[in-house]
């Protein structure tokens, strides 16, 4: 009755490699099926960050006066040196998913051991700014007061978006120190080979991805409107 | 070619092929899942009916007399909140979704199996902290969490539900994820995009939805949850903020939110009028399309619910105006599974009974959202009970008859056993009278002006209020009929062969219960996925 | 308000309820229409095409993609998308309407709190959880809420508008018919939003005037305005008009409603939300030509005091909109009712 079906492979014959899990007909489908999960997930994290960036716009529009005052808090050299960090481990880490395609295993461990290290030094980095707003009364809350702020009671507003916009940055790039420590562990026994490395570029595009984040995270919080005097 | 004369539940299927409780709670099996699924979607779906009961008893008389204010706030709240986020929204997709999609693709399991069990545990533990939220007294904002009332002044447990949906939303997350890369790179060989069934494309558009809405209203609750934490000022204008704001982030999920709710149950409808025509979807591209046009359109709206709340006139001309245009592709689907009847060989069985039910609920509810989405109108109706029918016309009346409608007809497929049909076509029809009783006089009680979330209303409002709660009660011994035959028949039911419908769909030619790996040998598909024109095929009866 | 048992439509009370009944009479026609059409196809069919054993009808392999089945598509798209644009247009020119208050409308204001509406009259007359107003007149409520979001509700006029906190928002309506009606809140508040509603007289206009003569004993929201002005000691920078004008601040009289070009160039309106946020956030625009020293009164001034603060200013303006019945006229001396018709009406700029 089903003319719609003919039987033609048997469901267990093909394996082109250990690595090809069982409801995957070929390495190829498997690895295709990774890639536009990645991708899939990164349109999500794009919509999760929209929102913040979407209350950004709204209360900048509303409030020039406030955020261009507030902004100029932010530590630019500072800013600037993240900025450099995170966009050499993404050239480290690019270069790591390339000696992973290719089987040089000290190579990838190297690069991804200094993506590792860029990343903390962001993180680290990222702490001591977070230190310094508290001990100058900008974290919003019931301690916060502003010294120099215009307009006070939306000053605020930019450090919430702030401290809102780069937290959740961090915390993406915190789960992504977590992965390359495991992806460092697994390298180390040889786990990616130029024909499985899927975990190492998935990981890539996610870590690319938490850099672009940034990217826009710099000059949205640091350098627009900020009144000249202050650069430190 | 299968020709099942043994009843399947001997040979080794999902169901058998594997003992104990590790094996369903560590299993990567798409099928044991969304029984997992079931299981807990079901619970949730009944906790959310008492609360129902306990407004609908409220509301027999005008004074506030079985709950006071508070605890009121707190019943509708709740039934709001797990009706929603923990039935409606992961029912047909967790579900249905889970069993079929891997089978209707031809697919040994979804993509990611263990995303898929992830998903379960993610749900688990949102539904955790809101039940925690639950015992420990409670949360009154209503569903919609508007602030500055949900930021600053409620007493209950927000940040606490607060964050059970957030991490609930994960789960959404990532079931719509699965169905994406499955739908895209798991079809068996030869099967087309427009060979796929339209309970796919359904499933597609809605995964969609999921996708790109879900993080929104993630990010909405974690900064709602900083500010009530913090007391930072997003939304709360003593702090500077907008409580506005807060308003346009969290309908940009919510509204398509409700087409998560329908679609699926569009799909299941798609397959269900099919069968029981004995004849293949007329205007099959069109509902496709229609489907993807839903969710796209879906996305473009969120500001009717805003007409009255400051938004700029301009602003709402727009959104008036794309409400009337995503209302379009819905009366095209119900005119196509409407001809689709015509020259077909109807059986009224009991999913069909619920079918041809969802087609009479969900018009009327889609034509009142249209006097909803007209300005003026809108106006004088909004926050008041005919929204409350508006909406659960097209959720309880739409998407949950078609989640029955489902259920029923995808048992056998599950469980290798039929479910009484006297007992479920009674059930049918007491969901169906007691649904409009409880619901149509609410139309008429919010054209008057009894605004929503009221406990305490004037004496002339009694009337339509003990209708509508005598039609609640109906309604709920509609609900638990099922749950009770659908349980009898796991044991008692007569055994079911792998077609008992005579349906054309890959998932009917496989045993029933599916064996772990779905199909024996995998698919090769030649054709279209709805082929009525085989002797065989019709003369079933 | 009698209580009564039983009712099936609401009262037509206001000049646009009738012209909101006929859209919905139209919306409940097509929908009713439609709704019978498809469930008379449906049980039609599940009766006519009804499965019997050995019976296959012809053309049972339709499936849509015939020319026919291309023009019952293209059919059944277009007349709804054309039922639809109707919808559309006659509700959004209704709602135009609405959104619109005459220029001649009489201004009461609102306030809304947990769990009462507070409603102050020009004239100075208060209620609460009451709205009295005359027949025939255009009305134009200014409403705010001094915590959650509220909403005020009228069902018998159709007309309904949220209450927000920090904001200022608008309703109008034109009362037809005397009675008394509902006020409901119709945006969920907490505990006793049920609780809280109220009831709205509309009086023929002498029955008004005798109402409104009873009054509240405390002068016109203008003039307590002024006393307020005078108690925050406001006119210790802003000259109005009174003499000691320093240049510390703008002069407020004439501005209200009119363009004010901001210390960064650009240019905004003196509406109430302007000068609300003015009082309570001095530094979130600086007019042209001035320094930011105003201090903010953020905490020292109720949402009903602002109200009155507002229409103090407000008096200040020769072109004030105001009602026939309801003269609001400037708080006077004789000096500064000559010093009001003189200034310019752009106060920008020192001297």
């Amino acid at each position: 009755m089903d003319s719609t079906v003919e039987t033609v492979i048997p469901a267990e014959a093909h394996h082109d490699s250990s690595a090809v899990r069982h409801h995957f007909s070929t390495a190829e489908q498997q690895k295709d099926s990774a890639t536009i999960g990645m991708w899939t997930f990164l349109v999500t994290e794009i919509m999760f960050f929209g929102g913040l960036f979407l209350a950004y716009f709204v209360y900048r529009q509303a409030y020039p006066a406030a955020f261009a005052s507030a902004s100029s808090k932010t530590n630019l050299a500072i800013g600037a040196f993240n900025t450099t960090v995170l966009i050499c481990s993404s050239l480290t880490m690019a270069l790591g998913v390339y000696f992973a395609s290719i089987g040089k295993k000290k190579l990838l461990i190297l690069f991804l051991v200094l993506t590792l290290l860029a990343g903390g030094a962001f993180l680290g980095v990222k702490a001591f700014e977070y230190h310094d707003k508290w001990v100058h009364h900008e974290v919003p809350g019931a301690h916060f007061d502003c010294e120099g702020c215009a307009d006070p009671g939306h000053a605020s507003l930019f450090f919430a978006l702030y401290f809102g916009m780069t937290g959740l940055h961090a915390s993406h790039m915190i789960v992504g120190f977590v992965i390359l420590v495991i992806l460092i562990f697994q390298a180390s026994k040889g786990r990616y080979t130029p024909e499985w490395y899927t975990p190492v570029e998935m990981f890539g595009l996610y870590w690319h991805f938490v850099d672009i984040v940034w990217i826009f995270l710099f000059p949205l919080l640091y350098l627009i409107d900020r009144t000249k005097e202050r650069l430190f | 070619m299968i020709t099942a004369t043994a009843p399947a539940k001997t040979e080794v299927n999902y169901l058998n092929c594997e003992h104990g409780l590790k094996s369903w709670l560590l299993t990567g099996d798409h099928k044991r899942i969304a029984v997992m699924y079931l299981i807990v979607v079901t619970v949730f779906f009944f906790m959310g009916g008492l609360y129902a009961a306990g407004i609908r008893l409220e509301l027999a008389t005008p004074a506030g007399d079985l709950f006071d204010s508070n605890t009121y706030n707190k019943v509708f709240t709740m039934h709001g909140v797990l009706m929603i986020f923990f039935f409606l929204i992961p029912s047909i997709p967790a579900t249905l979704g889970n069993f079929l999609i891997p089978l209707m693709v031809g697919a040994k399991d979804l993509a990611f199996p263990k995303i898929n069990l992830l998903s379960l545990y993610i749900y688990a533990v949102g539904a955790c902290f809101t039940l925690w939220a639950l015992i420990s007294g409670g949360v009154d904002t209503g569903w919609t969490f508007y602030t500055p009332f949900s930021s600053s002044y409620s007493n209950g447990y927000v940040i606490t539900v607060g964050l059970g949906i957030f991490i609930n939303g994960f789960s959404s997350i990532l079931t719509g994820l699965n169905f994406i890369v499955t739908i895209h790179r798991m079809r068996s060989p030869g099967l087309k995009w427009f060979r796929l069934p339209l309970f796919v494309w359904a499933h597609y558009a809605t995964s969609i939805i999921m996708i790109l809405g879900t993080p929104v209203i993630a990010v909405t609750l974690f900064l709602l949850v900083l500010e009530r934490g913090l007391h930072i000022g997003f939304f709360d204008p003593a702090y500077g903020g907008d409580p506005v704001l807060f308003q346009h982030m969290f309908w940009f999920y919510s509204h398509p939110a409700v087409y998560i709710m329908i679609l699926p149950s569009m799909g299941v409808i798609s397959e269900v009028i099919s069968t029981f025509s004995s004849k293949k979807p007329f205007g099959y591209t069109f509902i496709a399309f229609s489907s993807v046009a839903i969710a796209v359109f879906g996305f473009l709206v969120w500001g009717h619910h805003l007409f009255v709340a400051s938004q700029s006139t301009y602003a709402g001309l727009v959104f008036s105006i794309l409400s009337y245009i995503v209302a379009i592709p819905s009366a095209i689907k119900v005119f196509n599974w409407t001809a689709t009847m015509y020259n077909g060989r109807v059986r009224l069985t009991t999913p069909m009974l619920y079918a041809l039910g969802f087609i009479g609920l969900f018009t009327i509810g889609g034509l009142t959202g249209l006097f909803l989405a007209s300005m003026g109108l809108d106006v004088h109706l909004t926050d008041t009970y005919f929204v409350v029918a508006h909406f659960h016309y097209v959720m309880v009346g739409g998407a949950i008859l078609g989640y029955l409608a489902g259920i029923h007809f995808w048992w056998p497929k599950m469980f290798g056993v039929m479910y009484p049909e006297t007992p479920s076509k009674i059930s049918a029809w007491l969901v169906f009278l007691g649904f409009n009783l409880t619901f149509f006089p609410q139309f008429i009680l919010g054209y008057m002006g009894m605004p929503r979330r009221y406990h305490i209303y004037p004496p002339e409002f009694q009337v339509f209020n003990v209708l509508s709660s005598a039609g609640a009660s109906i309604l709920g011994i509609g609900f638990l009929l099922p749950a009770i035959y659908l349980t009898w028949s796991l044991k008692y039911g007569k055994p079911a062969g792998p077609n008992p419908w005579g349906s054309t769909t890959l998932e009917w030619q496989t045993a029933s219960p599916p064996p772990p790996t779905n199909f024996d040998v995998t698919p090769v598909i030649t054709k279209e996925a709805y082929d009525y024109s085989h002797e065989e095929v019709l003369d079933i009866g | 308000m009698e209580p009564r048992s039983f009712q099936l439509f609401p009262d037509a009370a206001s000049s646009i309820a009738g012209q909101v009944d006929s859209l919905y009479a139209f919306f409940v026609l097509v929908s009713a229409f439609f709704s019978l059409l498809i469930a008379f196809l449906v049980i039609f069919f599940a009766y006519k095409f009804r499965f019997r054993p050995g019976i296959i009808p012809a053309g049972n392999t339709d499936d849509g993609h015939s020319v026919g089945g291309m023009i019952l598509e293209i059919v059944w798209s277009v007349i709804p998308l054309g039922l639809s644009m109707i919808m559309f247009a006659w509700g959004a020119s209704i709602y135009f309407t609405e959104s619109r208050p005459p220029a001649d409308s009489m201004e009461i204001f609102i306030t809304g709190k947990r769990w009462m509406w507070k409603v102050q009259h020009m004239e100075g007359a208060r209620e609460i959880n009451e709205l009295h107003v005359p027949m025939n007149r255009n009305i134009k409520l200014t409403m705010t809420s001094e915590d959650v979001i509220h909403d005020f509700s009228i069902p018998a006029f159709r007309t309904k508008a949220d209450v927000l906190p920090g904001k200022y928002t608008t309703e109008w309506f034109q009362p037809t018919k005397p009675g008394a009606y509902h006020i409901f809140c119709a945006e969920y508040c907490g505990t006793k939003h049920s609780g809280m509603v109220g009831t709205v007289y509309v009086l023929n206009q002498q029955d008004y005037q005798d109402w409104l003569a009873r009054g509240s004993g405390e002068g016109s929201m203008a003039e307590q305005g002024q006393a307020l002005f005078n108690q925050l000691g406001c006119g210790n920078c802003h000259p109005s008009l009174v003499n000691n004008y320093n240049g510390r601040a703008p002069n407020l009289a004439g501005i209200y409603n009119n363009k004010v070009t901001l210390k960064d160039g650009t240019a905004t309106r003196a509406d109430e939300a302007y000068i609300r946020e003015s009082v309570l956030f001095p530094q979130a625009k600086i007019v042209a030509g001035y320094d930011d020293i105003m201090p903010t009164f953020s905490g020292l001034i109720s949402e009903e005091g602002m109200l009155k603060l507002i229409e103090y200013v407000k008096s200040l303006s020769p072109q004030v909109n105001s009602a026939e019945s309801a003269p609001s006229k400037p708080v006077t001396d004789a000096a500064a009712e000559q010093k009001a018709g003189r200034n310019p009406v752009n106060p920008a700029g020192k001297k």
